[in-house]
């Protein structure tokens, strides 16, 4: 470049553009700062140290130090000599919340991936249309929804009407306020959550591999391993966080379609707030469920990380 | 290598047979993608089916791959009927237009694909893979991730792909058509080179008239759904069928005649003895004339001959190109070769020419 001498050097000009663009840059998100700071960052603090407070009386909290909230995580003090031992009913809640969430995982996948294969695979102007279906239930309030599913699945509910037709049954067989009831309940909650994420990745799918996979002899079973299913795999892995996280902190379907029995860890929660009056714990359960959603999500962060690296 | 790999012996044995093929695709409008297309195509040859775009060439060559199956009729691989199988059962080869190279699999791991679908032993893929990867001139690349190379790489892992398996035919579905030119170049010599060294039946698909010239055996053109005509570049180039072909490749004027036996009288002037194609009869026909076999010299026509009057000459370098109208009010354009002086007496912008047509480059077109 030759020399102008002027007193505006072009980084000067560059310089400005970039402080003014860092300026608006911060005016933008500021919406977004406050919000996390007033609805996340600030509540997770209270939780924070209320769970290392004394529970009140009458609910709330007592101003005094105490480590009780995490300890009655997983044991409970005898009500008469006060030795600890293991909280044998908490211990079977976080293992029925695991589990059920689990199987909700899985059935989704199973009934999700065809669903998501089918709507991508529509030609594109009926692909709307599916997706719309599969929005609606959104429009309605979960616990109508969840009220609705007890109608399936009662004594003389459509499920024991339809097997004892069938004769499968000669009685009604218990549906309701089982583990079973909760799974079906979850999976219809949360199927949605597995269908879009995979929609996204099939629709991204180059149908032109699948036939090369053909091309250079791969059976449909195969073109399905070794091509489709490492390339929809990232909306498989989003699919199965999104159904698991919600379905780890369930509280409306396991309190409708479990009954009090069948507790689930979001009922738990809501029991130490409520009736347990026992606000430490209530904060230190919700912290150990938030500490598992992390641990799902650095996980699923770390997975596709390193398919991004391999390629 | 079999014994039916010598050129000599085998060029005689087709390779695939199409006969009498129709493709409809339904929907709300039935579209006839194939015709009633027939085609027999050698063993070892380049062959190339040549068309604009929409004109059907890509479903035929999808039809042979298997990815669509024929509506009407019937495709034979080396006399063994084919259309019902599936395309993973046809020991057939693509080179997809747009390479779809596995994304998530190395240029080794690509290479090796098919290979593995077939059950080769592991030493045996291995010796392949290498193999390929030198015949491509991309050992350096083995390791890469397909999205880490560049076009003309990923074209040559496309290739080493399906050459792998040693296929009966490899199809070529518009390979080159996403490169530079001065690739698309080196490209169209290597195709050339990789089908003599390995003696495979290549179909190679496009619309690319010179690309179809320069590499190809034989070519049919094709248009609307139809082979117009199935020819050497030779024939198609100076023989063309019909107009279509004739305007498709190559630059063309076409004049009006009267034809009697022989003997071609063009209505702007001058006699001429043609072949004459099947199916011509005696009357008022189009003749071509390719603008390189018009000549042009100064002066007014005499008896017999064709005058003319120059509307634009343009320079060209190797060439210059006089477009005139004869008296008939028929534009004709005429490419003359540059050597030193020639063209230099021309008359300019209105002056009168007389225009000279080299013998038997007058061609009947049947239409």
């Amino acid at each position: 470049m030759t020399d102008t001498s002027s007193s505006f050097a072009p980084g000067d000009l560059e310089a400005e553009a970039q402080r003014q663009d860092n300026k608006r840059r911060w005016l933008l998100s500021l919406p977004a700062l406050v919000i996390i700071v007033c609805a996340a960052t600030g509540p997770l603090m209270v939780m924070v140290v209320y769970s290392f407070l004394a529970p009140g009386d009458y609910g709330n909290v007592k101003w005094e130090f105490s480590t009780d909230g995490w300890v009655g995580i997983f044991l409970q003090r005898d009500i008469f000599d006060d030795t600890l031992m293991w909280a044998d009913a908490h211990l079977s809640i976080f293992w029925r919340s695991l589990s059920l969430s689990m199987i909700t995982t899985v059935m989704t996948l199973i009934f999700g991936v065809p669903t998501a294969w089918f709507i991508a695979t529509q030609p594109p102007g009926k692909r709307e249309f599916w997706l719309f279906l599969i929005t609606v239930p959104f429009w309605t309030n979960l616990l109508v929804r969840t009220i609705a599913i007890q109608e399936l699945l009662r004594a003389e509910g459509v499920f024991n009407n339809v097997l004892i037709f069938v004769g499968v049954i000669d009685a009604p067989i218990q549906l309701m306020f089982t583990n079973f009831a909760i799974a079906f309940g979850m999976t219809y909650v949360y199927l949605p959550l597995m269908v879009l994420p995979v929609y996204a990745a099939v629709d991204k799918l180059d149908f032109r591999l699948v036939e090369a996979a053909h091309d250079l002899y791969a059976g449909r079973w195969t073109a399905f391993r070794r091509v489709i299913l490492p390339l929809i795999k990232p909306g498989i892995i989003a699919g199965s966080i999104l159904v698991f996280i919600p379905s780890l902190g369930a509280y409306v379907t396991p309190r409708v379609l479990g009954g009090g029995k069948n507790l689930m860890f979001g009922n738990l929660i809501e029991l130490q707030f409520g009736a347990g009056r026992n606000w430490p714990l209530g904060a230190a359960l919700s912290l150990v469920l938030m500490a598992a959603v992390m641990i799902s999500l650095i996980w699923y962060v770390r997975v596709t990380s390193r398919e991004q690296a391999d390629g | 290598m079999d014994q039916l790999s010598s050129p000599d012996i085998a060029s005689d044995i087709s390779a695939v047979d199409v006969n009498r093929v129709s493709k409809i695709f339904g929907g709300e409008q039935e579209v006839r993608a194939l015709d009633d297309v027939s085609v027999s195509i050698r063993r070892n040859e380049f062959f190339t089916l040549l068309g604009p775009s929409g004109c059907g060439k890509t479903t035929l060559l999808r039809l042979i791959a298997g990815f669509e199956s024929p509506t009407m009729g019937s495709i034979q691989l080396a006399g063994r009927d084919i259309s019902r199988l599936p395309p993973n059962q046809r020991p057939i080869n693509t080179v997809f237009q747009n390479y779809a190279l596995f994304p998530h699999m190395s240029v080794a791991g690509n290479i090796a694909f098919g290979l593995e679908m077939l059950g080769k032993p592991k030493a045996e893929i291995a010796e392949t893979v290498d193999r390929m990867l030198q015949l491509v001139q991309m050992e350096a690349l083995k390791t890469r991730r397909t999205s880490e190379i560049s076009g003309g790489q990923q074209q040559r892992v496309a290739l080493a792909r399906a050459l792998a398996p040693h296929p009966e035919v490899l199809l070529l579905d518009e390979p080159l058509s996403a490169l530079d030119l001065k690739l698309r170049k080196e490209m169209q010599i290597e195709l050339k080179r990789l089908q003599h060294e390995t003696g495979i039946t290549f179909i190679f698909v496009t619309h690319d008239q010179e690309e179809a010239l320069t590499m190809s055996d034989r070519i049919a053109v094709m248009s609307a759904g139809k082979i117009l005509q199935i020819g050497t570049p030779r024939d198609i180039y100076e023989r063309p069928a019909e107009r279509f072909v004739a305007n498709f490749i190559g630059e063309s004027n076409f004049l009006d005649a009267e034809l009697a036996g022989n003997t071609v009288t063009l209505h702007a002037g001058g006699r001429f003895q043609a072949q004459i194609p099947e199916g011509v009869a005696d009357g008022p026909v189009s003749v071509l004339v390719r603008p390189e076999h018009a000549q042009v010299r100064a002066g007014t026509a005499g008896d017999g001959e064709i005058g003319a009057v120059i509307e634009t000459v343009v320079y060209s370098g190797d060439a210059t190109s006089v477009h005139m109208r004869l008296g008939t009010g028929e534009l004709v354009k005429a490419r003359l070769s540059n050597a030193p002086g020639a063209g230099s007496e021309l008359p300019g912008e209105g002056g009168a020419v007389t225009m000279t047509i080299a013998p038997n480059a007058i061609t009947v077109l049947r239409d």
